[in-house]
C-alpha cells in the first residue's frame, strides 16, 4: 500500500499540475505532494512495505535509503521553489549572461514535469527488476529534459539537446546490457529466467562469464553516462549550469544517485557469479579518471555553476571508487552518497540565490558577497568547506573512511592519487569561493533582501552535515549498514 | 538491414524518414516470425510496433520538417561515399561478430543478429556523422531498433507490461526530441548541431 502510494502521489500530483490553472494552488500542490512523499518514505522505515505486482516493485533497504535522500531533497527544492517560482514571474526576462530577453516555459509544465520526475525516480529506486529499472531511468531523462529547458533561450536549448541525446543513447546501450545478461543465463541452460536480481543471484552458477562481462560493460557505459562518470560526463556541466538552480540541485543530488543504483543493483549478481573483481577494477578506474577530469576542469573554471557540476563528476568518481575498492570503503561510499547529495543540493540552491542577486554566473564578477548578502555568503563558504571535504563536515568523515578502506585493502597507489586529486580540487574551489565572498562589492554596496525560504533548506542541510561530521547518529549508521550489505559482501 | 544501408546513403531527409518507417514495419514482421503468431499478445505487440515506428514516428518527424521547412539536403559532415564505406566495414564486422556468437538463437532469427548489430553501428554513425538534429533523431531510432532486434533474436520473452513500458519510453523520447528539433529551429533558425558550440570549457 505504501509502495503504491509512493508512486501514485507524485504521479497524480504531476498530472494534476498540468490541469490546475491557478499558480498559487499549483505551488501549494507541489509542496503538499513533496510533504506527503517524504512522510510516506519515512513511514516505510517503520512499516516494511509489501511487494506489489509480484516481484516487480520491491522497496528494499538500499532503495529506501536512496529514496529517503531523494525525497528529502525534493522537499527542500519544493520549499525553495515556493519562493523561486514567485520571482520567476511570467513575461519577458533578461538573460543574466548575454542580456537578451527570453520567456519561461509555462509554470504548469515545469511543476508537472518536476512531480513526474519524482515519480520516475521513485520507480527506479523501488524495484529489483532490471527491465523496470531501465524503464524508470529512461523516464527520468524524459521527465527532466523539459525542466532544463525552463528558461527558453539558446544555451539551455543546447544543453537540453545534448542531455537528451547523450543520455538516451547511453541508456539504449544499457538495454543492450539487459539483453546480454538475459543471454548469459540462456546460453548455458537454455531457459530464460525472470530479470530480477534475486533470480539471477539464484542462478549465478549457471551464468555465462563472457556475456556477463560484456553486459557489465554495456551497463557501466550506459548508466555511467547518466551518472556522470568521465569520459561520458559531457552532458553534465552543460545541463547543470543551464537548468534552473533547483533543478540542478535535484539532478545532481538525486538523479545521479538513481543512475548509480542501476549499477549497484548488478553487483550482487556479479558477486554471486564470481566476477566481482572484474567489476570492481573497472569501477576504480572510471572513478579515478572522473576525479582527474573534474580536477582539471575545476582549476580553470570561470563559471560557478559549472564548477559545482564538475564537483558532481568528482563525487560520482569518489562513489564509484569507494564501491570499487569494497569493504570499509564501500561503507564509506554509501555514507558519502548522503553527504554529497545534501551538500550539493545546498550549494546549487545557494548558487540560485547568487545568480538572482548578481545576475551573473561568472566567478570573477561576483565580489564582496559577505557585505551584500551575508547569510548566503556565510552558507556558501560553509557549503564549500563541506563539499571540498574539510572538517568538521560530514564529507570529510566519509572521504576519510574511504581512504582508510583503500589503505586497508592495500591500494596504496590509488589512495595516493585520490588524496592528490582531492587536494587539487580543494585548492581550485577555495580560490573561487574566497574571491566571491571577500572583497569590495562591485556595484551599489548595500545589502539585498534575502527571503527566508531562499536559504532555509540550505541552512538545514548545513546543520545536518555538521552533525554527521562530528557524530554519526545510530539510525544513520544502521541505514548505511543495511544498504551497503545489499550492495554485496565483498 | 538494407534499410540501414539506405539510410546512410540517402541524401534527402524525407527519403530517410520513409526508410526508417519501413524499418519499423520490418521489425514488427520480425517479431511475428520469431515469436510465432499464436498468442494475441504478440499480435498486439507487433501491431503496436508497426503503428508506432511505421506511422507515428514518421508523422512526428515529417511534421517537424514541415514546421521548420528544412527542405534542403541533409548535410553530412562525412560524405556519402565514406558513409557507405563505413557501412561495408561495419557490415563485415557485424557478420563476423554474429558468426562468433555460438548462441542458441532462434532459428528464424540468426540472420537477424547480424542485422541488429549492424543497425546499432549505423545508428551510432548517423548520430555522430550527420549535422542535422533531425538526422540524429533518426540515428537514435535506428540504434534503438537495432537493440530491439537483438532482443528479438534472443527470443527472450519480457512480460507484456515491460515491453509496453519500453515502447512507451521510446515513443516519448522521440516525441520530446521532435519538439526539441522544432524549438531548436525557432531559436537558431537552423537545426545544424555543428553550430551549437556555445557551451564548452577550455581546460
Amino acid at each position: 500500500m505504501i509502495l503504491l502510494s509512493l508512486l501514485a502521489v507524485p504521479l497524480a500530483g504531476g498530472v494534476a499540475a498540468f490541469v490546475v490553472r491557478s499558480d498559487a494552488w499549483r505551488r501549494r500542490l507541489l509542496a503538499c505532494a513533496a510533504i506527503l512523499h517524504t512522510a510516506l518514505t519515512l513511514a516505510a522505515w517503520r512499516i516494511v512495505p509489501a511487494p506489489v505486482l509480484g516481484e516487480w516493485l520491491v522497496l528494499d533497504r538500499l532503495g529506501l535509503f536512496f529514496l529517503t535522500i531523494t525525497s528529502l531533497l525534493f522537499l527542500a527544492c519544493a520549499v525553495y521553489g515556493l519562493h523561486y517560482l514567485r520571482t520567476e514571474s511570467a513575461g519577458r526576462q533578461e538573460d543574466a549572461e548575454e542580456s537578451f530577453l527570453f520567456v519561461n516555459a509555462p509554470e504548469a509544465r515545469f511543476t508537472g514535469c518536476l512531480l513526474l520526475f519524482l515519480a520516475a525516480m521513485t520507480l527506479v529506486l523501488a524495484t529489483r527488476h532490471l527491465a523496470i529499472l531501465w524503464i524508470g531511468i529512461e523516464a527520468t531523462t524524459l521527465a527532466s529534459a523539459p525542466l532544463i529547458y525552463f528558461h527558453r533561450h539558446h544555451r539551455s536549448l543546447e544543453a537540453t539537446w545534448k542531455y537528451l541525446l547523450i543520455c538516451s543513447v547511453g541508456i539504449a546501450l544499457a538495454l543492450l546490457g539487459i539483453f546480454f545478461l538475459a543471454l548469459s543465463a540462456s546460453v548455458e541452460s537454455g531457459a530464460s529466467i525472470p530479470l530480477t536480481v534475486d533470480h539471477f543471484v539464484g542462478h549465478a552458477a549457471s551464468l555465462n562469464g563472457r556475456w556477463m562481462k560484456a553486459a557489465f560493460l554495456c551497463f557501466l557505459v550506459g548508466y555511467g553516462t547518466k551518472m556522470g562518470l568521465a569520459p561520458m560526463h559531457t552532458w553534465l556541466p552543460d545541463a547543470h549550469s543551464e537548468a534552473p538552480s533547483m533543478v540542478s540541485a535535484l539532478l545532481s543530488g538525486a538523479l545521479l544517485n538513481c543512475a548509480m543504483v542501476g549499477i549497484l543493483r548488478l553487483l550482487p549478481i556479479y558477486d554471486a557469479a564470481g566476477y566481482a573483481a572484474f567489476c570492481q577494477s573497472l569501477l576504480v578506474k572510471f572513478g579515478l579518471f572522473s576525479m582527474l577530469v573534474a580536477a582539471v576542469f575545476i582549476i580553470a573554471q570561470r563559471d560557478f555553476k559549472r564548477m559545482l557540476a564538475y564537483s558532481s563528476v568528482e563525487h560520482m568518481g569518489i562513489l564509484a571508487l569507494g564501491i570499487g575498492i569494497g569493504g570499509l570503503a564501500k561503507w564509506g561510499a554509501v555514507l558519502h552518497a548522503v553527504n554529497h547529495s545534501l551538500a550539493k543540493a545546498m550549494m546549487f540552491l545557494l548558487a540560485g540565490n547568487i545568480l538572482r542577486i548578481y545576475k551573473t554566473k561568472t566567478i570573477a564578477e561576483v565580489k564582496g558577497m559577505l557585505r551584500r548578502a551575508p547569510v548566503t555568503a556565510a552558507l556558501w563558504t560553509a557549503g564549500f568547506l563541506a563539499i571540498a571535504g574539510a572538517p568538521p563536515f560530514g564529507i570529510f568523515l566519509s572521504e576519510f573512511i574511504i581512504l582508510r578502506g583503500m589503505f586497508q585493502g592495500g591500494h596504496f597507489w590509488a589512495g595516493g592519487a585520490y588524496l592528490l586529486l582531492l587536494s587539487v580540487i580543494f585548492v581550485g574551489m577555495a580560490g573561487a569561493v574566497t574571491s566571491m565572498t571577500q572583497g569590495e562589492s562591485c556595484c551599489e554596496g548595500d545589502r539585498v533582501k534575502e527571503p527566508f525560504l531562499s536559504f532555509a533548506p540550505s541552512l538545514v542541510f548545513a546543520v545536518f552535515l555538521l552533525i554527521t561530521g562530528l557524530w554519526i547518529p545510530p539510525f544513520l549508521q544502521n541505514a548505511v549498514e543495511q544498504a551497503s550489505r545489499i550492495v554485496g559482501v565483498f | 538491414m538494407l534499410s540501414a544501408v539506405a539510410l546512410l546513403g540517402t541524401s534527402r531527409i524525407a527519403g530517410c524518414i520513409r526508410i526508417s518507417a519501413a524499418q519499423g514495419g520490418l521489425l514488427a514482421l520480425l517479431l511475428l516470425c520469431v515469436r510465432g503468431t499464436g498468442s494475441p499478445y504478440f499480435w498486439a505487440l507487433a501491431g503496436g510496433i508497426a503503428v508506432l515506428k511505421g506511422i507515428v514516428f514518421p508523422w512526428l518527424l515529417r511534421r517537424a520538417i514541415r514546421e521548420t521547412d528544412v527542405q534542403c539536403e541533409n548535410i553530412p559532415s562525412v560524405n556519402y561515399l565514406l558513409s557507405l564505406g563505413w557501412a561495408a566495414v561495419s557490415f563485415a564486422v557485424a557478420s563476423w561478430i554474429s558468426s562468433l556468437l555460438s548462441v542458441p538463437f532462434h532459428q528464424a532469427a540468426s540472420p537477424a543478429v547480424a542485422a541488429a548489430v549492424f543497425m546499432i553501428f549505423s545508428g551510432f554513425f548517423l548520430i555522430v556523422a550527420r549535422r542535422l538534429a533531425l538526422m540524429q533523431v533518426l540515428g537514435f531510432v535506428t540504434l534503438e531498433n537495432g537493440v530491439y532486434a537483438f532482443g528479438l533474436a534472443l527470443a527472450y520473452d519480457f512480460p507484456f507490461l515491460v515491453e509496453l513500458g519500453i515502447l512507451l519510453d521510446i515513443f516519448v523520447a522521440v516525441f520530446v526530441m521532435g519538439i526539441m528539433v522544432f524549438r531548436i529551429h525557432r531559436a537558431f533558425d537552423h537545426i545544424d548541431t555543428r553550430q551549437m558550440t556555445n557551451l564548452k570549457d577550455e581546460p
